[in-house]
């Protein structure tokens, strides 16, 4: 099929295999090998986006991840990934692409009018005006500006890809597989080390694919990088990751990677990830991430048909490509020569070499003149010519005086430029490396390390082919040797040809336009250009990071990988500064930018959080129990029979516990195994409650403060024997409350000889709790005795139920009598199955966290957390005899002797009725003196708790409020939209105030 | 001062804009000033213009130990909202949300404050009793803020994942429709310019080094890399690092210090209304005019003051996202960073006198101090301008750490942001 601009043969393509694409609809072909860039470039097509601000046309500029024009979305199981790099995409059948920020098309957008009104559009103007009418930021200038911003369209329906995580360690990782970058890692492999080499592109290699002008060990150097690899592929201490981009360096060598999986594959295995996020911990680092081409500032330097030269080269020899028919290559630096030759000797038309040097050097112009190409030196382009493709090129003369003289037009339909190279120093200075301005380099290079890495080759500005291998071989070893103390000998390879060049410019090229009209880019996609960076520095902005902001130069999605120097360069040149006090901003992760769900991973559904399931949970499944999340558990919230609603079902079930018994499952609350010889001393210093003189078998109910004195946590705590303890939490405290023990246990009282062991999930826990508990669990109960002497309110024993080992506790969170089995998780389901089958059987009711939360209301029972808010002290809480009072310390003491814990007014824990007991108030509800209250009046306190209670027959509240146990009586109320509530504070004891109940 | 307007910039399009004029002076510092501002954050510049403009003290500096703006202000997500809970912090917040709706026209100053509505989701009972308790004492306090269904949140925000089937699934939400974003940079740059054309002095890349008290204990000025600078009052206004500099005065205070990441995708057209937050499953999320969803979470776990995080943070984050909002699993990250916040223990901030006279700090804003910028800088003014604090900021003492009078933000419902 034709692709016009394919060469005849050559490139690393594979011209057996024909693929077709589209493109914004248009039919069009390539072959297995290609990128969507360059088989774009092969049909002659280089339009292929629109600048983010003024819509200019934009064609491909480079051939790497650093690319800022080729932008594309493409198109996949009815949903699109926008963003995408032309450069980066690798070409399959059938793929999709579409253009970007254009409408109605890429050749025809109306949003290019913005470069017609550029001159009201300079940098930072929105700062400057849509301020009035006020309120047409809101409803006028901001959707208006926000349609027109934003590159692609966003994805719109659910990703249905997956990604993986992988874990890794080795002792190099080497970032980069050019030629430093494969000696690095060969020379590193040798040793034995354990290494693992990744490249973002699909192919080891880097510069050595496109190379044409070299060898090494006399042969061509894309049949080393074939044997290189193949050597490292077959050794078992090597993991080779292509298409893997090390995107972030975090402490401890700690370095993320993310391989693309299944994006070049036509048609992916369903059971491949999209991505693999590789979270490496290497030894050693070493980063071989080479340097990238800066293109040159000159005016109407964007048109399509202007790229970098190395690029060009590139898509020549790599990709069998020709960029133009006849290309004008404008350097200030050796290598664009290369380039032109490369071109030439495949029969394009080179049209000139225009070289901003006074004298480039006479072997290339001697190169140059063999083939017969015109040389230009001391000479710039000042402007070109050509809206959606360039058509011709202005010269101008640099003369002595700075001046630069008209040198006339040229004809070509592309331009190939280069203004030097800058070292990717990205992943270093992420290692939080300090990099170092090199001025005889005109880069920053890595300065000193300050992780285990060292960068090698065109990354630290080594150049020529040699050099690069000597160095790559150099750094591998080094980084082997520190890593696993390893040495081998290895044979260097030795390269001819492929030598370094000299040359180099940054900032912006002088040229003889009028500079306030012309737009000579710096920042390619954000639109930002010589001028704008000029007005940042003359508004005041002195520092690369604020001129960065107000121009948003290097804030595109290169992050100004290919702007950041030439930038620099125009403010320090501005300024008058020297380049190093303008400052270069900080890289950040990720190198590229990287898929969410590369993040995510497989973190999605039940696999966002762990989902923590009780012995019950089946049973309840099957018997139409409803569950309520509870942290990361599970818990059963009520169990509505046939027709009944949640009140319903809560009034029954409430009614049912009160008058007979109820099971609920109780295996959520935290548990702690407290042990050793000072366990009891441990507790002591820990709760506000005495422990030691607590016997054995006896259990008590134990406050939790924080320092400053406010409850955190509270549960009831068994004494097993004189050095052990069963400790309980709430569900969502456990982890905080085995932390903060540790904690003290670790950092404070080191003295003390205790060992503390989470046991929430070892232990299975049914509550029975009703009038018939005793009776009911009794027959299941052996080696106790449950009769109320002894076995009183409060105790602990050990027994056994069902045959099991079991933890009895005689206790109760309802009122009634109570007790609370826990059995080993492993006979969790034969417990709750044997009890919940008989306690139908028995007129009882298995119940769920909100029949438990209306019965410890009606008994004035806190839940921590709901009636306390971190606010609360024991004392407002009504709890003052939970301390200690002969207590030395406890934590939270002194926090609670503080003088606004113990002033008047303090917000205590009270009862509210309502004077309408149909009445429920809302949780939440503020609580004022007035009934009326004026907007802004101060709250008195605010309710906490609110169920209808069916043990009282009408609705019972819990609340905090100011001075409130003095207000018993009191009419307050409860201001709601609709009007305020009356209601009467009172005791918060509802129900069987005189504890009769519990103690049967 | 030059105005900005419309009418201004299409003038200077005639001269190709190369008559504006600076923002603001690159001076050198006096010997002596009326007060001394440590930090050229959002609120020391706040700070700075309320003192010139309301309290007619222009005989000011600002010492910045980096460029104006560089620290948190401009870090920061930007959301701004003030449906607070406790009384103190919605007569704060609230004082700034009047603030922000002139703030542009005041500063001549396009500082984007966009009232986009800030939706907080409630994912569990306790959630949506926590989100009710809010709602109610904003009513009373006369903040807004209102609840919302799960399908009126959807209809708010279109994208939201209100399936019952996720993990965690949405019960409901708060939304607070005067909410929204402003854009950081012109927040610090407008302060910066408004302070500056009214005299105060912004002196960059000069760093406090050491504050010097007199024989009775008085602030008498401060030590900085560029020389000795006599002041009658200093204020400290250093975010992450007022620890720090309140330690070169003697002042120990309850301050802790984490990293606070946040993170931007690449831009893409509209496909976000609003600013929603979750802190049930850590993260919130909201578009920028750029185009960017930025997006972040809570702090890490310890304290630093290195500005990069840990990636289990930015997992955690991006994994909290997808789930609300799984058709954003195929953007991609562009660029992540952190800050230092500076947090207290009841996560509410100090704008307080000190036991040193003259001396003044206004600090603790943690995660979610730049909504408060021009109310901060505000009562912050009258503070040090009167000597003795705004009504306002009157609670927020360093001293109720001492006494137990705290307002604390993180126990009523561990609300970040
Ligand atoms: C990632 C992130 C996201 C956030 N998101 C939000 C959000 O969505 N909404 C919200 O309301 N808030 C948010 N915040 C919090 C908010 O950014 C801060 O509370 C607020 O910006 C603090 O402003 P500031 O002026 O006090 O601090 P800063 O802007 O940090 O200013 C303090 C200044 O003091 C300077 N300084 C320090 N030491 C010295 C010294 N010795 N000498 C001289 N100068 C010194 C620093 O260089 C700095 O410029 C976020 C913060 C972070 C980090």
């Amino acid at each position: 099929m034709s692709q016009p601009f394919r060469t005849e043969k050559g490139g690393r393509i594979d011209r057996g295999e024909e693929l077709t694409f589209t493109f914004d609809g248009e039919e069009f072909h390539g072959h297995k090998g290609d990128t969507l860039a360059s088989a774009l470039l092969a049909n002659g097509v280089h339009l292929v986006g629109r600048s983010f601000k003024y819509h200019r046309p934009r064609g491909i500029l480079s051939s790497g991840s650093e690319e800022p024009n080729a932008l594309v979305g493409i198109y996949r199981n009815g949903d699109q990934t926008p963003n995408l790099r032309a450069t980066q995409i690798e070409l399959y059948d059938g793929l999709e692409a579409i253009s970007q920020n254009r409408f109605p098309s890429l050749g025809f957008d109306v949003g290019a009018v913005n470069d017609l009104l550029s001159p009201l559009f300079p940098a930072g103007f929105y700062y400057k005006t849509f301020m009035w009418p006020k309120s047409f930021w809101d409803r006028v200038y901001e959707p208006i500006i926000r349609s027109a911003a934003g590159l692609g369209k966003p994805p719109r329906t659910p990703d249905q890809d997956t990604y993986a995580n992988q874990f890794a360690h080795c002792d190099v990782l080497v970032a980069g597989s050019g030629p430093s970058g494969l000696a690095a890692a060969l020379a590193a492999a040798e040793t034995g080390a354990r290494v693992i080499l990744c490249d973002e592109q699909a192919e080891c290699g880097g510069s050595l694919l496109s190379e044409s002008n070299a060898s090494i060990d006399g042969k061509d150097p894309a049949n080393w990088v074939h044997e290189t690899v193949a050597r490292l592929s077959s050794m078992e201490n090597v993991t080779l990751l292509p298409r893997t981009t090390a995107f972030g360096y975090f402490a401890h060598n700690f370095v993320a990677l993310a391989e693309r999986v299944t994006d070049h594959l036509a048609e992916p295995d369903s059971k491949l990830p999209r991505e693999r996020l590789w979270q490496v911990r290497a030894k050693e680092v070493v980063i071989a991430a080479g340097a990238i081409e800066r293109p040159m500032v000159f005016p109407e330097n964007d048109r399509p048909g202007i790229m970098l030269a190395d690029a060009g080269r590139t898509y020549l020899n790599r990709y069998g490509v020709k960029v133009g028919h006849k290309v004008l290559v404008a350097t200030a630096c050796d290598t664009a020569w290369q380039a032109a030759f490369d071109l030439a000797d495949h029969g394009v038309e080179v049209v000139a070499i225009v070289d901003v040097r006074e004298t480039p050097p006479d072997n290339l112009i001697a190169i140059a003149e063999a083939r017969g190409i015109r040389v230009e030196a001391g000479c710039v382009v000042t402007g070109t010519l050509g809206r959606k493709r360039i058509k011709s090129a202005l010269l101008g003369r640099l003369m002595t005086s700075g001046q630069v003289a008209s040198g006339g037009q040229i004809d070509c339909d592309a331009l190939l430029m280069s203004g030097g190279w800058t070292p990717t120093v990205s992943l270093y200075s992420q290692s939080r490396g300090k990099v170092v301005w090199a001025p005889e380099k005109g880069a920053f290079l890595p300065g000193i390390s300050v992780q285990k890495e060292r960068s090698t080759g065109a990354s630290k500005a080594v150049y020529g082919l040699q050099a690069c291998l000597e160095d790559g071989y150099a750094a591998g070893e080094a980084a082997a040797t520190a890593a696993s103390g390893k040495t081998a000998t290895i044979t260097y390879s030795s390269a001819y040809g492929g030598e370094a060049g000299s040359g180099g410019i940054l900032g912006a090229l002088p040229h003889d336009r009028n500079a306030s009209r012309v737009k000579a880019f710096v920042d390619y996609q954000n639109d930002v250009t010589a001028k704008d960076v000029k007005l940042a520095v003359r508004e005041g902005m002195h520092s690369i990071e604020h001129i960065k902001r107000y121009t948003t130069t290097g804030m595109a999605t290169d992050q100004g990988r290919l702007s950041n120097m030439n930038a620099l360069e125009i403010a320090s040149g501005t300024l008058d500064k020297p380049v190093t006090d303008v400052g270069l901003t900080t890289f950040r992760q990720p190198y590229t930018p990287t898929t969410f769900g590369l993040f995510a991973g497989i973190s999605r559904g039940d696999f966002f959080d762990a989902v923590r399931k009780t012995a019950s949970h089946e049973w309840v499944v099957q018997h139409g129990g409803v569950f309520e999340d509870v942290s990361q558990w599970k818990r059963a919230w009520y169990f509505p029979k046939p027709g009944e609603d949640m009140h319903a079902a809560v009034e029954r079930e409430c009614r049912t516990v009160r008058e007979s018994v109820g099971l609920f499952d109780a295996s959520t609350l935290g548990k702690i195994e407290v042990v050793g010889p000072d366990a009891a001393e441990f507790l002591e210093r820990m709760y506000t409650n005495p422990w030691k003189k607590l016997a054995p078998g006896r259990c008590r109910y134990g406050l939790l403060l924080n320092d400053a004195g406010f409850i955190v946590d509270d549960g009831v705590i068994g004494r097993l024997a004189e050095d052990r303890f069963h400790v309980t939490t709430t569900t969502g405290g456990a982890p905080n409350v085995l932390a903060t023990m540790e904690d003290y246990l670790q950092t404070e009282w080191s003295d003390l000889n205790v060992w503390l062991t989470s046991t929430t999930e070892q232990y299975s826990v049914a509550a029975v709790q009703g009038p018939k508990a005793r009776e009911f669990i009794a027959p299941f109960i052996e080696g106790i005795d449950l009769s109320a002497d002894a076995f009183p309110h409060m105790s602990v024993k050990e027994g056994t139920f069902c045959g099991v080992p079991c933890r009895l506790f005689r206790i109760s969170f309802t009122g009634e009598l109570g007790f609370e089995i826990n059995v080993s998780r492993r006979y969790g389901e034969m417990m709750w199955e044997t009890l919940a089958t008989e306690i139908e059987k028995r007129g009882g009711t298995p119940y769920g966290t909100e029949t438990m939360h209306v019965l410890r209301a009606e008994k004035g029972y806190i839940i921590v957390g709901q009636d306390t808010d971190g606010t609360v002290t024991p004392y407002d809480a009504g709890m003052g005899w939970a301390i200690g009072k002969k207590k030395f310390d406890f934590v939270g003491k002194r926090g609670l002797a503080r003088t606004d814990l113990v002033a008047d007014g303090r917000k205590q824990f009270v009862g509210l009725l309502t004077k309408d007991p149909k009445i429920r108030l809302e949780e939440g509800a503020q609580i004022t003196t007035s009934e009326n209250p004026a907007t802004g009046t101060a709250a008195e306190g605010h309710v906490t708790s609110s169920y209808y209670s069916a043990a009282l027959e009408r609705t019972i509240a819990l609340a905090i409020v100011k001075n409130g146990h003095a207000r018993e009586g009191q009419t307050l109320y409860v201001p709601m939209p609709e009007g305020s509530i009356p209601v009467e504070v009172t005791g918060t004891v509802f129900y069987d105030k005189e504890g009769a109940q519990l103690n049967v | 001062m030059k105005r900005y307007s419309f009418l201004e910039l299409a003038k200077n399009a005639f001269s190709a804009h190369q008559n504006w004029g600076r923002q603001w002076r690159s001076p050198e510092p006096k010997a002596e000033y009326d007060v001394v501002i440590v930090g050229a954050g959002g609120h020391g510049l706040a700070t700075a213009y309320y003192l010139a403009s309301e309290h007619g003290i222009r005989n000011v500096a600002v010492i910045e130990k980096g460029w104006l703006g560089g620290g948190n202000t401009g870090r920061n997500t930007t959301i701004v909202r003030s449906n607070y809970l406790w009384e103190e912090s919605a007569a704060l917040y609230n004082h700034a949300i009047g603030l922000w709706q002139n703030l542009s026209q005041e500063l001549n100053y396009n500082v984007m404050y966009s009232a986009r509505g800030v939706l907080m989701l409630a994912h569990t009972v306790h959630d949506v009793q926590s989100a009710q308790r809010h709602i109610h004492a904003n009513r009373l306090a006369g903040v807004q803020n209102e609840w919302l269904t799960p399908e009126q949140a959807k209809d708010y925000c279109p994208p939201l994942n209100i399936e019952k089937n996720i993990r965690y699934p949405v019960m409901g939400a708060a939304l607070q429709r005067v909410g929204g974003t402003a854009r950081h940079d012109a927040v610090a740059w407008g302060y910066a310019r408004g302070a500056d054309a009214l005299g105060v002095d912004i002196i960059q890349n000069c760093a406090v080094t050491g504050i010097r008290r007199n024989q009775n204990g008085s602030i008498e000025g401060v030590e900085t890399a560029k020389g000795y600078i006599k002041a009658k009052k200093v204020g400290v206004v250093a975010a992450g690092h007022t620890s720090v500099v309140m330690d070169m005065a003697g002042v120990r205070l309850p301050l802790e210090s984490f990293p606070l990441q946040a993170l931007v995708s690449e831009p893409v057209k509209p496909a976000f209304p609003c600013v929603v937050m979750s802190n049930t499953i850590h993260a919130y999320i909201s578009q920028s005019d750029k185009g960017e969803l930025v997006i972040g979470a809570g702090t890490d776990q310890f304290v630093s003051y290195s500005q990069a995080g840990g990636i289990h943070i930015t997992n955690h984050t991006i994994d909290a996202i997808c789930e609300l909002f799984p058709q954003f699993r195929r953007m991609r990250m562009l660029r992540n960073w952190g800050g230092i916040v500076d947090t207290t223990p009841d996560r509410s901030p100090i704008l307080s006198k000190t036991p040193v006279p003259g001396l003044f700090v206004n600090c603790g804003w943690g995660t979610g101090g730049f909504k408060a910028t021009p109310g901060s800088g505000h009562v912050f003014a009258h503070t040090i301008a009167k000597d003795e604090p705004h009504p306002i900021n009157a609670p927020f003492t360093i001293d109720r750490f001492r006494t137990g009078r705290l307002i604390d933000e993180a126990a009523a419902a561990a609300v970040a942001h």
